[in-house]
C-alpha cells in the first residue's frame, strides 16, 4: 500500500462528520430486485417512488432526502441525507453500463458522488442469495447497514440480525418496510453509522492463484479508485469478473483493461468466474446455519407460493387464468375507460363554452377555448387508461403475477425479439399507445424498452378505429364476399391482423438491426406471491400519472397550440369573425361506436344562425390556414398515395389525435359539426367528391391506401411526446415518426400504384 | 446430463455451468454453484422457459441455456412424487418411472 492510499482510506472513514457542513451527506440504497427496496427507499423518504414485486423494477436513478430531526443529534449526525436509490442488482460484477451503475454509486469513483453510507436492503426470506452482493460489499470495504426486510414472511424460521451483525461486523436491522416496521429503528442506526461508518470485515477464501492474479491487477488499479489492501484486491477481484473482451464499460483505463484480459488469457483452464463466486458462496454457506434461528432453509411462504404456481403456471388451467386476466385488463382500458373519458370531455367542452360565452371574440379567446383548453383536455382524457393501466400494472407486479406473465407469453414475444415482460404494453396499446409506451418501464434493459417503444405505434390503437369506420363505410362497397362475407368486415379484420404483420416485421427487423444488443439469456426470477398493497399501487398510479401530466403532458398542450394556430391561422381576408374552430381539441381514444370529437361546440353556439354562410366561409378558411397550405404543399409528395390536399388536410390535422381526422374532413369538407354524430353524410360527401372530369376523386384504393397510410404511421403528438420522455431525448420520437412515415407512405405507395398496375 | 434433460421434479447437482460468460457468471451468482442442488419446477404451458428452484429461490431459464448446465442427478430422480406436472414431464419426452410417495426434495 502507498502512503498516499492510506491517507485516503483515513479521509473517507471520517469524511461523513467533516462535509456534512458542506454538501449533505449521501446515503445510496442497494439491493436485490425485488427485495422491497423501493419500498423501503419511500418509507425513508417519504417520497412517492415506483414500488412493485417485480425483479429490475428500479430503472432510473431515484433521489430522496432522509431527515434525521432528533435522532443522535449529539453524536455528530447530520440532519438531512440524501437518498439514491440505485438500480436493483444481485451483484456488483457488470456485464455493461446499466449493470456499471451499481459500483460506481457505491464506491463513489468515475464522477459519482461518493456515499457516506450504503444501506443494503435484503429480502430475509432469500438470505443465502441476497448475502452475496452484501460480502462483495463488506470485501469492498463500503460502510454498510443491513436492512433485514419482509421479516414477516419469515415468520417461523427468522435470520437473526445480530449473528449477522456478528459475522459481518455490520448492523442489521429487521424491518417490514410495507408495514413501516422497523423503519424508526433503521433511522436511528443510519444516524449512528453516518457518524461511525462501520466498515465491516470478512475473509474470502479465495484460492492462492487468485489471490496472485488479484495482486498483479491491483498495480493496474488508477489511483482514485484505491483504498486500502483489502479494497484493492476486492476491486481486483471485481474488476477480473467484469472486464470482458466483449463488454464496453465505461470510464476503465486501458491500462486496468489490459491487465485484466491479458490476466485472463494467462489462466487458461481455469475458470476465473468460477473461482470467485465458488468461493464467496462456500463462505456464505459455512456462515449460513449460524444465521437461522431454526434449521430449515425453506420458509413456509414459498410453499404457498409454488402451490398457486401449480395452478397458474398449469399448461391448460395456467393458460385460461392468464387469458381471462389479460381480457379483463384489455376491456378496462377498451371500454371501462371509456365513461371517464366522456366526462373529462364534456368538462372541457363546459369549459370551452363558458369561455366563449364570457369573453369578447378576439384571438385570446379562441387561443383559450381551442387551443389552451383543448390541449388540457387532451391530456387530461389520457389519465383515465393511464390509471386503470397502473392501477392493473401495480396489482400484477405486486402480487408476483407480472414475472409469470413474462414467464408464459416469453416463448410468443421471444420469437418477435421482444422480451416477456412486452406483453402487457403490447396488448395495452390495441386501446392507446400513450399508457402502453409508459408501461414498458415493467422491463429492466434499456434494449427491451426501446424496442417495445418503437414498435408500440404500429398497433392498432382504438383512436385509428373511427378513421377505419369513416374510409371504409365511404370507399369500400358493402358487397358480400362468397354471397355470404361483409367485404367491410373483413376489411376491418384485415387492419387488425396487417397491422399485427407489420408490429412483428418492424420488431424483428429494428431488433437485428439499429436496436440490437447482445443475445442476452433469459434469467426470470419468479417472486414469492404476496397480496398486493394498496399502498404500492396507489403510489405507483400517481407517481406515473404525475410523470406523465408534468413531463408529457406540456409537450402535448404546446402541440395542440401550434395544430390549432396552423388550422386557424391566417384568418381569411374576406371575414371579419374570428378563424373557424378546428376541433384539435378532441381527445384520443373512442371506440368505433362513438366517434364524436367534443371540439365544435363552441363553434356551432356561434355559427347556428348561419349554416351555409358560416359553412363555406369555414372551407376557405381551412384552405388559408397554414395548415391548408401545408396541405397543398405536400401534395406533390401525396399524389403518387392517390391523396389530394384536403386528405393532406386531414392528416396534419389527425396529429392532435388520428380520429379528429374524420372532423378535419368534415371542417375541410364544410360539413355540419353534427357529421362527427352521423358519419353519413360525410361518407356521402367524400363518395361524392369529382375530378375535373366528373370521375370519382376517392376510388376504393384510394381507401385501402389511405387504410395502409392510417395503420403505419404514427400520426400522433402524444405518442411522441411520451416516447421522448421516457427516452429523454428527442432523437428516439425523431426516428419513431420518421421510420414509420417512410414505412407508410412506401406502404401506401405500392398498393396505390400496385393498384393501378392491376387496373383497380 | 444435461439439466435440460432432468425430469421433472428432479434435484441434481450442479457440476459445471457453460455458456457465454454473462450468462454463466450471472447464473452462478444467483447462486448455481458447482455442488449447488437444483430442482426442475416445471416448464412453461408452451415448452419454454423451465422453472427451477435453488437454494429457495425460483429462476427460470430457456431450455437452450438449460443445455448449458451439466448436472448430476440425485436419488430424487428416479424416485418421484408429481402431483400436478406430469404432463409436463410427458411433454418433454422424459421416461416417468412409476410414481411412489416419496419426499418432496429441494
Amino acid at each position: 500500500m502507498t502512503p498516499a492510499t492510506s491517507a485516503r482510506e483515513g479521509a473517507s472513514s471520517t469524511s461523513s462528520v467533516a462535509e456534512s457542513g458542506a454538501t449533505r451527506p449521501l446515503l445510496v440504497l442497494v439491493g436485490n430486485p425485488n427485495t422491497g427496496k423501493t419500498t423501503v427507499f419511500n418509507a425513508l423518504t417519504g417520497a412517492s417512488a415506483r414500488v412493485g414485486n417485480y425483479p429490475g423494477i428500479t430503472v432510473e436513478r431515484r433521489m430522496g432526502t432522509l431527515r434525521l430531526d432528533g435522532q443522535l443529534r449529539s453524536a455528530g449526525a447530520p440532519l438531512t441525507v440524501d437518498v439514491m436509490d440505485a438500480p436493483g442488482a444481485y451483484s456488483l460484477t457488470a456485464r455493461s453500463a446499466e449493470e456499471q451503475i451499481a459500483i460506481q454509486a457505491t464506491l463513489g469513483i468515475n464522477d459519482s458522488p461518493t456515499p457516506q453510507l450504503v444501506v443494503v436492503v435484503v429480502d430475509a426470506g432469500q438470505l443465502v442469495r441476497n448475502l452475496y452482493l452484501v460480502v462483495q460489499l463488506v470485501e469492498l470495504r463500503v460502510p454498510v447497514v443491513l436492512a433485514l426486510n419482509m421479516m414477516d414472511e419469515v415468520e417461523d424460521n427468522p435470520p437473526d440480525p445480530s449473528a449477522i451483525t456478528r459475522w459481518l461486523g455490520v448492523p442489521c436491522v429487521p424491518t417490514n418496510a410495507r408495514l413501516g416496521t422497523g423503519i424508526d429503528e433503521l433511522r436511528r442506526v443510519i444516524a449512528t453509522a453516518l457518524a461511525d461508518p462501520p466498515l465491516g470485515q470478512v475473509d474470502v477464501p479465495y484460492p492462492p492463484a487468485l489471490r496472485r492474479d488479484a495482486e498483479n491487477v491491483v498495480e493496474a488499479l488508477p489511483g482514485k479508485w484505491r483504498g486500502d489492501a483489502k479494497r484493492d484486491r476486492a476491486l481486483a477481484i471485481w474488476a477480473l469478473a467484469s472486464i470482458d473482451e466483449g463488454v464496453r464499460l465505461v470510464g476503465i483505463p486501458s491500462e486496468l483493461r489490459r491487465r485484466c484480459l491479458a490476466v485472463q488469457a494467462e489462466a487458461g483452464d481455469r475458470d476465473l468466474d468460477a473461482e470467485i463466486i465458488a468461493a464467496r458462496y462456500a463462505l456464505i454457506d459455512r456462515h449460513a446455519p449460524e444465521l437461522f434461528e431454526g434449521a430449515a432453509d425453506q420458509p413456509p411462504k414459498r410453499r404457498t407460493s409454488r402451490r398457486i404456481d401449480r395452478i397458474l403456471l398449469h399448461p391448460a388451467l395456467g393458460f385460461l387464468i392468464f387469458i381471462g386476466a389479460m381480457l379483463v385488463l384489455f376491456n378496462a382500458l377498451f371500454s371501462w375507460s371509456e365513461p371517464a373519458i366522456d366526462l373529462v370531455q364534456q368538462g372541457v367542452a363546459g369549459l370551452q363554452r363558458q369561455t366563449v360565452a364570457h369573453l369578447p371574440d378576439t384571438w385570446v379567446r379562441h387561443l383559450l377555448a381551442e387551443g389552451l383548453i383543448g390541449g388540457v383536455g387532451n391530456v387530461l382524457a389520457f389519465l383515465p387508461q393511464i390509471l386503470l393501466l397502473f392501477l392493473f400494472i401495480g396489482l400484477l407486479e405486486d402480487s408476483g403475477y407480472m414475472a409469470r406473465v413474462a414467464f408464459l407469453m416469453d416463448r410468443i414475444m421471444r420469437a418477435m425479439g421482444l422480451h416477456g415482460r412486452a406483453f402487457v404494453p403490447m396488448l395495452s396499446a390495441l386501446a392507446c399507445a400513450v399508457p402502453a409506451i409508459l408501461a414498458t418501464r415493467t422491463m429492466e434493459r434499456r434494449r427491451d424498452r426501446l424496442l417495445t417503444m418503437m414498435v408500440i405505434p404500429l398497433v392498432t390503437c382504438s383512436a385509428r378505429l373511427p378513421v377505419y369506420t369513416l374510409i371504409i363505410a365511404a370507399l369500400v362497397p358493402p358487397t358480400l364476399v362468397f354471397g355470404w362475407l361483409p367485404l367491410q368486415g373483413c376489411l376491418m379484420v384485415g387492419m387488425y391482423v396487417f397491422s399485427f404483420a407489420a408490429t412483428l416485421l418492424a420488431a424483428t427487423a429494428l431488433g437485428r438491426t439499429l436496436i440490437q444488443a447482445r443475445r442476452v439469456p433469459l434469467i426470470l426470477e419468479l417472486p414469492p406471491y404476496r397480496v398486493p398493497s394498496a399502498r404500492v399501487t396507489l403510489a405507483l398510479m400517481w407517481e406515473r400519472t404525475r410523470v406523465f401530466v408534468k413531463e408529457a403532458g406540456t409537450v402535448i398542450l404546446v402541440a395542440t397550440v401550434v395544430l390549432w394556430a396552423l388550422l386557424s391561422y391566417p384568418a381569411p381576408p374576406s371575414t371579419s369573425t374570428a378563424p373557424p374552430q378546428p376541433e384539435v381539441q378532441s381527445a384520443q381514444d373512442r371506440g368505433a361506436d362513438t366517434p364524436t370529437p367534443v371540439g365544435g361546440h363552441a363553434a356551432s353556439a356561434s355559427s347556428a344562425s348561419d349554416p351555409h354562410g358560416v359553412r363555406h366561409q369555414r372551407t376557405a378558411a381551412i384552405e388559408n390556414s397554414y395548415a391548408g397550405r401545408l396541405g397543398r404543399a405536400l401534395e406533390p409528395v401525396l399524389r403518387p398515395l392517390g391523396f389530394d390536399w384536403k386528405l393532406g388536410v386531414g392528416i396534419i390535422g389527425a396529429f392532435a389525435a388520428r380520429e379528429v381526422f374524420v372532423s378535419t374532413l368534415a371542417l375541410v369538407y364544410g360539413m355540419d359539426d353534427d357529421s362527427d354524430a352521423d358519419p353519413t353524410p360525410l361518407q356521402a360527401r367524400i363518395r361524392e367528391e369529382r375530378r375535373a372530369d366528373g370521375s370519382p376523386r376517392y376510388t376504393s384504393l384510394v381507401g385501402l391506401s389511405l387504410l395502409v397510410f392510417f395503420a403505419l404511421s404514427c400520426q400522433c403528438m402524444s405518442t411522441l411526446a411520451v416516447v421522448r420522455r421516457e427516452t429523454r431525448g428527442w432523437g428516439w420520437p425523431a426516428f419513431l415518426f420518421g421510420y414509420t412515415t417512410v414505412l407508410a407512405w412506401t406502404a401506401s405507395f405500392i398498393v396505390y400504384q400496385g393498384g393501378r398496375l392491376l387496373g383497380l | 446430463m444435461k439439466l435440460a434433460d432432468t425430469p421433472i421434479g428432479c434435484v441434481s447437482i450442479v457440476e459445471r455451468v457453460g455458456g457465454e460468460r454473462s450468462f454463466r457468471r450471472r447464473l452462478m451468482e444467483l447462486g448455481l454453484v458447482p455442488g449447488t442442488r437444483v430442482r426442475l419446477v416445471g416448464v412453461a404451458p408452451l415448452g419454454d422457459p423451465m422453472q427451477l428452484l435453488i437454494r429457495g429461490c425460483n429462476l427460470s431459464i430457456r431450455r437452450s441455456e438449460a443445455l448449458c448446465i451439466t448436472v448430476t442427478q440425485t436419488e430424487s430422480c428416479r424416485v418421484q412424487h408429481l402431483p400436478s406436472c406430469a404432463t409436463c414431464a410427458c411433454r418433454t419426452g422424459a421416461n416417468l418411472p412409476p410414481r411412489d410417495g416419496a419426499a418432496d426434495a429441494a
